[in-house]
Formats: C-alpha cells, sequence, structure tokens
C-alpha cells in the first residue's frame, strides 16, 4: 500500500517524464469521471452538426438522410437569388438588432449609474431585487403579462376606457411590433444586467472621488472623469460581444407573437427556419438558411473577440 | 454634511427628486403586473366584473381558481410533468456538470487542453434548429421526455464557474486525502463537494430554472399533448387565450380571468421561491465567471 502511495507521489512531481500511456493509466479513474459529460457535449454540440448535410440534399423524413438525393449548392439558391420571404427574414433581424442595440443597451447602463449613485445601501439592495426579478420569468410569462397589462382587453386599457383616456394599441399591432418586443426586452433583463456594470463601478478605487471632489468638481464630474472611464471597458467588451450576435435576436420571444401580428413583422432569420423547415417541409433549404447563419454567427463571433483584443480588451475566450 | 464615500456633498434636491421618480417608476413597471396576476387570481367574478378586468386588491380573497386548476385535467398534468422534468433534468445536471469540471480539473492530467477544448468550443457555435431536430428523431426520442432533458445537461458555462472553483481547492487538500487512501470518487463527494456546496447549488438552480422555463423545445419534440409541459399550457390558455376548463370535472367554473391568472402564478412561485437565493449568490456567480473566464 506505501510502496503504491510512494510511486504515485513520485508520479505526480516528475509527471513531465511520464509517457502518455502512463498519465492515461494513472488519470484513468479521473476520466471515467468526466466521460459522461464529454460524450453528452460531443452528443447534442458537434454530432448535430452533421445534419447540415441536408443543406446539400433534397431531404423528406420519410426518405431519411442517408437516403434523400444530393442536389448540390441548391437549397442555397434562396439566399443568392435574394426569395422575398428569406430577404424580409433578414431585413426583420437587422432592424431589430440595430433598434436593440441602440435602445437596449444604454439602459443597463443608466441604470447602474443610478443605482451606484445610491447613497442608501438597503435602498439599492431593494431596489437591485426587484429589478433583477424578470429576468427569471420565461417569455412565456412575459409575453402573457404584457398581452394582459397592454393589450386590448388588458389592465391598462380598461382602467383608459374607464377614464376617456387614449387607447394603446400594441398588442397585435404590426406596426408596433419592433417597439413592443424591444420594451419586452427591457423590461426582462434590462435590470439583470446591471450586474456586470456595477460590479465595475464597485472596483472603482475611492479615492479618485476624493481627489475630484478635492479639486472642486461635483457629483457631475465624478461620474464623467472617474465612474465612466472605470467601466468603459465592460461598455466596449459587451458592445463588440452583442455585435458579433447580430444575426440572433430572441427566437422564443418573436415566435410566441408572431400570430397576431403576422409574418412579414415578425418573420427573423430563426423563425423563417423553423416555419420554413419543420412546418413547411422545405428541410434542405432551411437547413442551408440555418447553415449560413451560425457559420456567419460564429465568424462574427470570433471576429468580434479579435476586436475586443485589439482595443486592448481581454476579450472573452482569452483565457481559454 | 459631507458623505463619507464619496468625499463630496449629496445631490441637490431636484436631483434626488428626479432620481426618486425614476427609481419608483422602475420598480413600480415591475411589481404592478405581478401584483395584478396575483389579485386578480384570487378575486371573485363580481369584483372582476365591476373593475373591468383586473384587480389590484381583492376585497375576499378565494382559492378558488387555484382549487378548479389542481382538481385534475391540464393543468394538473402539466405542473407535474414541469416538476418532474425539472427536478430529473438539474439532478442529473449537477451530477454531470460537477464531474466533469472536477475531472478537468486537476492539473496535469491525461488530455486535459483536448477536452477543455471540445467544452469550450461548444460557445462559439450552435447546430441550429434543424440538426438538433434531426438528431433527436434520429435517436427516436421524438414525442420522449429525454428530449427535453438530455440535450440540457451539459453547458460549457456551468463546467467552467464549477471547474474555477475546484481549481482553487489547495493541492494539499487534495494530497492528504490520496494519502489517506481516498479515490477520485471519494475525493470528489467527500472533499471537493462539501468545499464548494454554494456554487455547486447555484449552477444547481440555474439548471432548475432553465428547466423549468423552457418551451420551445416541448414545441419541437413533443407531439402528445397529455405530455406537455405547463409553459407550454400557459401559452395555449394565456397567451393563446384559448378557454380554460373544457376537460375539467365540476360544476360552476371560476372566472376564466382568475384561471388564467392562477396558471401564471403557479408558473411563477418555483422561480419566486428560489429567487432570493439565486439572488443572492448568481449575482457574484456571474461576475465571477465573467472576470474569471
Amino acid at each position: 500500500m506505501t510502496l503504491v502511495l510512494q510511486r504515485r507521489l513520485v508520479a505526480r512531481s516528475n509527471q513531465k517524464t511520464l509517457t502518455g500511456w502512463q498519465r492515461f493509466r494513472r488519470d484513468r479513474f479521473l476520466l471515467l469521471i468526466g466521460l459522461p459529460g464529454v460524450l453528452l457535449l460531443v452528443l447534442f454540440h458537434y454530432v448535430p452538426l452533421l445534419g447540415n448535410v441536408i443543406a446539400f440534399k433534397d431531404y423528406a423524413p420519410y426518405l431519411g438522410i442517408t437516403e434523400a438525393p444530393w442536389v448540390g449548392l441548391d437549397n442555397f439558391r434562396v439566399i443568392v437569388d435574394g426569395d422575398p420571404d428569406f430577404v424580409n427574414a433578414l431585413v426583420n433581424t437587422l432592424v431589430i438588432s440595430c433598434v436593440q442595440l441602440l435602445l437596449v443597451f444604454p439602459v443597463p447602463i443608466a441604470l447602474a449609474l443610478l443605482l451606484n449613485s445610491l447613497l442608501s445601501e438597503r435602498l439599492k439592495r431593494v431596489a437591485q431585487s426587484i429589478l433583477y426579478l424578470p429576468h427569471f420569468m420565461s417569455w412565456v410569462i412575459v409575453v402573457a403579462i404584457f398581452q394582459h397589462m397592454l393589450g386590448n382587453a388588458g389592465l391598462y386599457n380598461t382602467w383608459a376606457r374607464a377614464h376617456d383616456l387614449p387607447l394603446l394599441k400594441i398588442i397585435g399591432n404590426p406596426d408596433l411590433f419592433i417597439p413592443l418586443i424591444t420594451s419586452q426586452v427591457i423590461w426582462k433583463d434590462a435590470g439583470w444586467s446591471t450586474i456586470i456594470f456595477l460590479a465595475a463601478m464597485s472596483r472603482v478605487d475611492t479615492q479618485l472621488y476624493e481627489s475630484v471632489a478635492v479639486d472642486g468638481g461635483g457629483r457631475w464630474r465624478q461620474l464623467w472623469h472617474v465612474t465612466l472611464p472605470a467601466i468603459r471597458p465592460v461598455i466596449v467588451l459587451l458592445l463588440i460581444l452583442r455585435l458579433g450576435d447580430v444575426l440572433s435576436v430572441g427566437f422564443e420571444q418573436i415566435f410566441l407573437q408572431q400570430g397576431p401580428v403576422g409574418l412579414d413583422a415578425s418573420e427573423v432569420l430563426d423563425t423563417y427556419v423553423y416555419n420554413h423547415g419543420i412546418v413547411g417541409g422545405n428541410w434542405g433549404v432551411a437547413a442551408a438558411v440555418g447553415l449560413v447563419k451560425g457559420l456567419i454567427g460564429t465568424i462574427l463571433v470570433l471576429g468580434a473577440n479579435k476586436v475586443a483584443h485589439l482595443f486592448g480588451e481581454r476579450g472573452v475566450y482569452s483565457k481559454w | 454634511m459631507v458623505n463619507l464615500i464619496s468625499g463630496t456633498a449629496p445631490p441637490s434636491t431636484p436631483v434626488r427628486g428626479l432620481k426618486g421618480v425614476v427609481l419608483i417608476v422602475a420598480c413600480a413597471l415591475v411589481l404592478v403586473p405581478f401584483l395584478a396576476v396575483l389579485s386578480t387570481s384570487l378575486a371573485d367574478q363580481q369584483q372582476i366584473t365591476s373593475s373591468g378586468g383586473y384587480v389590484l386588491f381583492p376585497h375576499d380573497p378565494s382559492f378558488a381558481a387555484y382549487e378548479a386548476i389542481f382538481r385534475g385535467g391540464v393543468v394538473t398534468r402539466a405542473t407535474i410533468v414541469s416538476v418532474l422534468l425539472t427536478v430529473v433534468g438539474s439532478g442529473l445536471s449537477i451530477v454531470v456538470v460537477v464531474s466533469i469540471a472536477y475531472s478537468l480539473s486537476r492539473p496535469g492530467s491525461w488530455g486535459q487542453r483536448p477536452l477543455l477544448f471540445i467544452v469550450l468550443f461548444t460557445l462559439l457555435f450552435s447546430a441550429g434548429i434543424i440538426p438538433n431536430y434531426l438528431l433527436i428523431k434520429e435517436l427516436g426520442l421524438i414525442d420522449s421526455y429525454w428530449a427535453l432533458i438530455l440535450p440540457g445537461l451539459t453547458s460549457a458555462f456551468q463546467i467552467i464557474i464549477v471547474r474555477a472553483f475546484f481549481l482553487d481547492v489547495p493541492a494539499e487538500i487534495i494530497d492528504a486525502a490520496r494519502i489517506d487512501g481516498a479515490n477520485e470518487l471519494q475525493i470528489l463527494t467527500r472533499v471537493m463537494l462539501p468545499l464548494s456546496k454554494a456554487v455547486v447549488a447555484v449552477v444547481g438552480l440555474f439548471s432548475a430554472v432553465g428547466y423549468w422555463n423552457a418551451y420551445f423545445n416541448a414545441i419541437l419534440y413533443i407531439n402528445s399533448p397529455e405530455k406537455w409541459p405547463l409553459q407550454l399550457v400557459l401559452r395555449t390558455y394565456v397567451v393563446d387565450n384559448t378557454q380554460v376548463g373544457g376537460d375539467l370535472p365540476g360544476e360552476v367554473m371560476p372566472p376564466q380571468q382568475s384561471l388564467q391568472m392562477a396558471i401564471l402564478v403557479v408558473s411563477l412561485v418555483p422561480i419566486c421561491l428560489v429567487y432570493p437565493f439565486l439572488q443572492k449568490h448568481f449575482a457574484k456567480g456571474v461576475v465571477l465567471g465573467a472576470v474569471k473566464g
């Protein structure tokens, strides 16, 4: 027994001299413990990539993946030729992304500055508890709540009708679909997103605030010269990452609300893939669109990370 | 009076007033909908009619709507399904995530870098809806609860968070356990887990919230309505406004509005129960994950 232990300890101390096989034998139980997780990751993240072959096939469920005939790049024609449904989905995706970048992104920063400036710790904590809550609600719950608050027979409109005030026609109105989903995103996640900014603000050296005060600067100067520079790296990083995600807009959220507003206003790339592929049976075309979207998305994320490095930030994958 | 933290005088009254208003409005925008949902679920037909549909303060709170939806039928069944999916899913998820995190946390172990790469690379891409659907179909899992459980068991993000905690456990403690004759499994369960209870609990709850809230995977993979989880039932009755209670036994139904709100409350309750814990620990976890990478 002691001999085994000694050998093990020695083995640990000269890891470099062990051959791969010896290290494999030494770590076999460790590897066994990790095996189920690795297999699940491979099965549910890597194996599905193989399914992308149907982007080059004329797939039909009764034929199966291997039996379906090859069609080359035919399925990609909707992208190249600019099929109206596809273009509509692409344009909607980009417009929604840009609107949300402009309107959603700054809200948590402003909210974090507000929370950070509260002098009472207790008040701050209570406010945080309330504002973080919607983040944990499912999209079904958020959409249900919005319908019941702002819908035609919802809380606001019944109240407004009773008091002869202007009615809100935002639920089910295609013209206001983007404002609606944008306000839902803000309602759900603005509070939660303050966390990362608040963390950056909490690391600010309080002496910096004091020096500004000594130099005769007020709170606005402290904000401008100390707080904002302190969170600038986080802002840049998150902004770049958001740009890398420009082709993905809240799929679950939008999918839930497509019925009443119609596809012209609400179809985005992800819903296009679902509606055309799994519902509509155009498996190959939908898979082709999904594949291109996935590839561009990955390139954008990698590129965004590169840009973050160029800006002197650590990026997200730097340590990995 | 000079504020000790910032070294300046408190902000002027108008600024403080403005901040107060913004803060109160923001909190009210979150709280009022929840209050309306809860109160309406407890209200009776008379009050709902007189107030035009929604109630903020029920005169005479009653649990009639809850009794009705839990008398059996769709909502009862869906709640049981969701609870089981959540418990089994997050339980298994903890086991798998902790195991893989541990096996990747011992310095110099065989194949660690490539294995870690396999884990982290999954953050960069997703195969997409159609390939995922085809996989589930090829595995024969359509209409099976496993289609809702298995794909979500591992998350690179959670593995990284737990692994970061395991890496911080001093090597001496592990070596000591090894000298005492503990094998890898014993080291994991008797040494590592007790030292990282909080992070494991948070990761488990995080995945529980994920399982509880998921609905689209059920749309994709579950064909039989009797297997629906609660979120899908919520969608059918509350978002799409289907009449509640068609299949329920019993004579007098509580108002539709109360029933809908009661289903909404049922789907909210578990989240609210774990929320204080999540908020306390997960806020830290997110920050740690973001800072430590």
